[in-house]
This record gives structure tokens, C-alpha cells and sequence, in this order.
């Protein structure tokens, strides 16, 4: 578009202070856990590290760092099953009700959070009678990670031609031949990136975990946020915050390597699990930026 | 004859299990589809018809057993009750608001990107607006809990002014959800642009349209449901958080209640967990007419 000097510079203008806007938080948190005072306090008066230290050396933090990953990856393993089941049939077959599923899949994270959670959570005490525990904060994460298994594959499907099965087919290999010689080898990227996003999803998790944790577990966002009550532990918050960050970008790195690698679509975490319109909003963005 | 029931017999029980699929295709989609459906029907759907079914159950207040007969009183509460009523209202007026504030800050961002930067610069936007939405959400909120608190950068920005910034009110949770969900008004606002044809914009151009005129008569025009497909998100994630309004303020919204009744009346949770479930279908059908489901 033809635009004036002045409007552009405007505009450049806005660019800079939306992404100040949503950098500096960041910025001031990864400050805030280097101040070397015991309350968030701003400027720091001082610099420390310790409270890195304090953060690996804290038994109950490295507990629900390891509660976390448990539930991630269970909760991940679950998601790749039931999400690669689905997209296969979405993907590959014409059959009544096509539709109706893919919103079935969605619905779990269309839905604010609090009701997801409140949901199972009802349903596992007042109905199946069932503990709270960390079996019941796998099954609530695994519910809305399938979606993000779901959209990867499916979107992979849809962009490579059902015609090469075919192919295969017809020059005599048999079913399990064609998935593991045709289907897998184009599928296994996406499937990888859907993995580390279940993951990282689960990873970051806190609202359905909340209404569905036991009375004596924690995943580290939990830890985070009882912590932040516990005014002696405070100060280690932003240091566990900083770590936390950096392990929830690492697999979403991966994922948006796996998924460029080979042409096909980058997903952003919290877009594209969250939301319908998103994932496809975000594969488009990426496409044409990548132009 | 003979030799061909020889190869049969070989045949591995794989390739047999796939010749019982061969020319099936309701077998083929049923297999396929079996456990995923039944983990999302009965075990999500279920849940969701329990939930309803809970909201007309009651708690005895001597006891704390729940008492499962049919009763209105947890919606009666609701409605009646001026507290829970200034709840819902406030907790929908922040939604609203926070889907304005982010439409205004995401037109411009999303248009630069979509209409006007080189190629190299709007592929380095993307993912600076990605990299956040990467970034866990509740860091996010404990960063705007730091910004706000009584010595943060706010009150620190802000004093050379002689202002103090907003305290656990609802502004509080206004800015730390605009913030929140910003990324994920600024992605569809900025496909959305993308799929206008750079031929129309040109044509309104060269017809001697001022660029504002463009604007308004064609640019917002076709962008406007791309605009409302992201209203969705930060209006419906809005509506369900407790986190965020838990950890900048004091105030009540539709999130933190259902969260302080759960343990003692879940009953109550129930029926109010309806109240955005109810909300977002609403709008969800608005949307619709508003045509943001035709392009997503």
C-alpha cells in the first residue's frame, strides 16, 4: 500500500511501542531474579545469582520439576495416540460427522480452562469417586493436548495427497507397508512438533491442574504459584519463573524446527492449542512470512 | 490351486488383520475412531452433562454433604444475589474491554506487518509476536504482579509524574489481560489483512481514494471478521481466568468465585462454571453472524 512519509512513521512508531509493550514485562521479570533484596522492588538495589542456587537446591521445587515431566510425558504419550487416531480418520476418509469431530477435539481448550477443570474434577469425585491425584491431572492435560496432536498431523495430511497411499497400494504393498514406507515418513515431523507443543502445553499447565491435583502434589507451576503466598520463599519465585521460561521455549523451539525443516506449518503454543481459528491464523502467518 | 492356499497360510497375521480392513471403510474410520472418541465423549462430553446435571444439585450447610435432588437454588443464588450479579457483570465488562483494548493495540501492529513491511522485517514480526504466546502463562502474570506491586516499575515510571498506578482494582486485571492474550488478537488480525488482495487496495488508489478513505471503505471492511475470529479468544479466555485476577487484585470475577466455591459447595461451582459456558456460546453465535467462521 501507498502510504506518506508521516504514516508510515506512525506506524513504525506503533510497531515499537506494542512490542515494548510485550517485551518489557518479560525483561523485568528475568531483572527481578537477579535483585538482591528479599521483596520485588524496582530499581534492584543490588545483584545476586543466589537465588538461582536457592532455586536448584530447593528439594520441593526439584520435586514438582520432576512431577511436571511426568505428567507431560504421559499426558503427551496419551495425546500422540488418540490425536494421530483422529487425524488419520479426519485427514484420509470422507464419513458422516467429520465435522462434528473436529470441534469434539477442540471443545476441550474452546472452553475457558476453569471449566474443563471444574468438569473433570466433578465428575472424578462426585461421580467415578476417584481420588484426586496425579492419574487425574494427566487425564485432564492428555483431554485438551490432543488438539494440538490433532491440528499438526491433520494439517500435514491435508497438505500431502492421499494419491501416494494409493500408490503404494496399488503396486502391491500392503497396509502396514504403506504406513510404515508412505504414511510415517511424511507424518513423523508433524507428529514430532504436535509432541513437544502437548508437551510443552501440559509443561505450563495450572487451571485444570489446579481443580484436578491431589491434596499432596504439586507441578511446578503450582509450586510457583503457592509459593508466591509464602512470602520466605518469594524471592525464588522469578529465579524458578527465568528457569521455567527457558524450559517451555525449548521444546516449542524444536517444534517450530521440526515443522519448518520440512515445509510444513509452525505452531505457536498457546495459539494453536487454544483455539480453532488460530492454528490455521498462525500456519498462514508463518507461510507467508516464510515467502 | 495348491499353491495359492501355501501362500495364504504365510501370510503373517499382520497382513491378514489388514485384509479384514481391505474394502471396509466403516470398519476402517470405526477402528480408527473408537478410543479417541470414547476418551472425548464419555469421559469430556460426559463430564460436561455431569456438570449441568451437578448445578441443580444443593450442599446441606450443617453437614457439607451434597444433597443430589433436583433444585434451582444454586441459579436462584446466581441471579438473585446482587453480589454474584455484580461478579458476572464486572467479569463480562473486563472481557469486553480487554477485546477492544487489544483489537485497537493489534490493527496497527497487524497491519504494518500484513501491508507494509519488507519481507525480511515482517517474518522477524511474526515471531517476535510469537516468541511471548511461547513464554509461560503464569510468568506472565507473576511479571505484571512485579510490575504492579507497590515498589514496581509502574509505581516507579509513574512517580517523577506524581501519578500512582493502578492497585489490585480492576484495571489491574484489565492491563494484565490485554497483555495476556494481545498475541493472540494480533495472529488473526494479521492473516486476516494478508488475504486482502493487494489489487484491491490499488484499485481504490488509483480511483483517487485519500488513503484514509481506502481505509475505511475497503481495509477495515474485509478485515473486520478477522477481527472478531480474535475477539473470541481474548474475550473467552478472559471470561474463564482466575489466575490472573487472583494474582494482581482483590477483586472477585466469574474465575476466582468458581474457585473459592469449589471446595465447599461444588454444586454452586457448577452452576456458576455455566455462567461462561453460557456467555461464550453467546458470542460464539454472534461471531457467527458476524461471519469470523468463514475464514478461519
Amino acid at each position: 500500500m501507498r502510504l506518506s512519509k508521516q504514516a508510515k512513521i506512525v506506524l513504525r512508531c506503533c510497531v515499537g511501542l506494542v512490542l515494548a509493550f510485550v517485551y518489557i514485562p518479560l525483561l523485568v521479570i528475568a531483572v527481578e531474579a537477579f535483585n538482591s533484596s528479599k521483596i520485588l522492588k524496582w530499581p534492584p538495589p543490588g545483584f545476586t545469582f543466589s537465588w538461582f542456587g536457592k532455586a536448584f537446591e530447593s528439594e520441593s521445587a526439584r520435586e514438582a520439576l520432576i512431577t511436571s515431566i511426568e505428567a507431560g510425558v504421559v499426558a503427551m504419550l496419551i495425546a500422540i495416540i488418540l490425536g494421530t487416531l483422529i487425524s488419520l480418520a479426519v485427514g484420509r476418509r470422507k464419513f458422516f460427522g467429520r465435522e462434528t469431530i473436529s470441534f469434539l477435539v477442540v471443545l476441550p481448550i474452546a472452553l475457558p480452562g476453569i471449566v474443563t477443570g471444574v468438569a473433570l474434577s466433578n465428575t472424578f469425585t462426585q461421580v467415578l469417586g476417584i481420588p484426586l491425584s496425579l492419574m487425574t491431572v494427566i487425564i485432564g492435560h492428555a483431554t485438551f493436548c490432543i488438539v494440538v496432536v490433532y491440528n499438526n498431523v491433520v494439517a500435514r495430511l491435508r497438505r500431502t495427497s492421499g494419491s501416494f497411499e494409493e500408490a503404494s497400494a496399488d503396486l502391491g504393498a500392503d497396509t502396514w507397508q504403506t504406513f510404515r514406507w508412505v504414511t510415517w515418513p511424511s507424518l513423523r515431523s508433524a507428529l514430532g512438533a504436535g509432541a513437544l507443543l502437548a508437551f510443552a502445553l501440559s509443561f505450563d499447565e495450572i487451571i485444570v491442574t489446579t481443580f484436578t491435583i491431589g491434596a499432596g502434589e504439586e507441578t511446578l507451576p503450582i509450586w510457583i504459584f503457592r509459593n508466591l503466598f509464602r512470602p520466605k520463599e518469594l524471592p525464588i519465585v522469578p529465579a524458578v519463573a527465568v528457569i521455567l521460561i527457558i524450559l517451555s521455549i525449548i521444546p516449542v523451539y524444536l517444534a517450530h524446527r521440526l515443522s519448518t525443516d520440512d515445509g510444513g506449518l509452525t505452531p505457536g503454543r498457546g495459539a494453536a492449542a487454544r483455539s480453532t481459528a488460530a492454528p490455521a491464523a498462525i500456519a498462514e502467518a508463518e507461510a507467508t512470512a516464510a515467502h | 490351486m495348491a499353491t495359492d492356499a501355501v501362500v495364504v497360510k504365510k501370510r503373517s497375521a499382520g497382513r491378514r488383520l489388514a485384509g479384514l480392513f481391505y474394502g471396509r471403510p466403516r470398519l476402517q474410520i470405526g477402528s480408527l475412531l473408537a478410543a479417541p472418541m470414547a476418551w472425548l465423549v464419555i469421559l469430556y462430553m460426559g463430564s460436561l452433562v455431569v456438570l449441568l446435571i451437578t448445578a441443580f444439585w444443593t450442599v446441606n450447610p450443617l453437614s457439607g454433604s451434597v444433597i443430589k435432588e433436583f433444585s434451582l437454588v444454586n441459579f436462584e443464588e446466581l441471579v438473585n444475589v446482587p453480589v454474584y450479579r455484580e461478579i458476572i457483570w464486572r467479569t463480562v465488562r473486563t472481557a469486553a474491554l480487554v477485546t477492544v483494548t487489544d483489537a485497537l493495540i493489534a490493527f496497527p501492529i497487524a497491519f504494518y506487518m500484513a501491508k507494509v513491511a519488507g519481507r525480511k522485517t515482517k517474518a522477524a514480526l511474526v515471531v517476535a509476536v510469537l516468541m511471548p504466546l511461547w513464554a509461560s502463562y503464569l510468568v506472565k502474570v507473576i511479571a505484571w504482579r512485579a510490575m504492579l506491586a507497590e515498589h514496581g516499575v509502574i509505581n516507579w515510571a509513574l512517580a517523577p509524574l506524581g501519578l500512582h498506578g493502578p492497585e489490585g482494582g480492576v484495571t489491574a486485571v484489565w492491563l494484565t489481560m490485554s497483555y495476556l492474550w494481545l498475541p493472540y488478537m494480533i495472529l488473526p488480525v494479521f492473516a486476516g489483512l494478508e488475504r486482502i488482495p493487494d489489487s484491491l487496495i490499488s484499485a481504490s488508489e488509483d480511483l483517487g481514494a485519500h488513503p484514509l478513505t481506502t481505509f475505511r471503505r475497503v481495509i477495515l471492511p474485509l478485515s473486520f471478521p478477522a477481527v472478531v475470529a480474535g475477539s473470541i479468544f481474548t474475550f473467552s479466555l478472559t471470561l474463564g481466568d482466575y489466575i490472573a485476577p487472583k494474582l494482581v487484585s482483590n477483586e472477585q470475577f466469574i474465575g476466582t468465585s468458581i474457585f473459592d466455591s469449589i471446595t465447599n459447595n461444588q454444586p454452586f461451582a457448577a452452576a456458576f462454571a455455566l455462567v461462561p459456558i453460557v456467555v461464550v456460546i453467546a458470542y460464539l453465535g454472534v461471531a457467527r453472524k458476524l461471519g469470523a467462521f468463514e475464514h478461519v
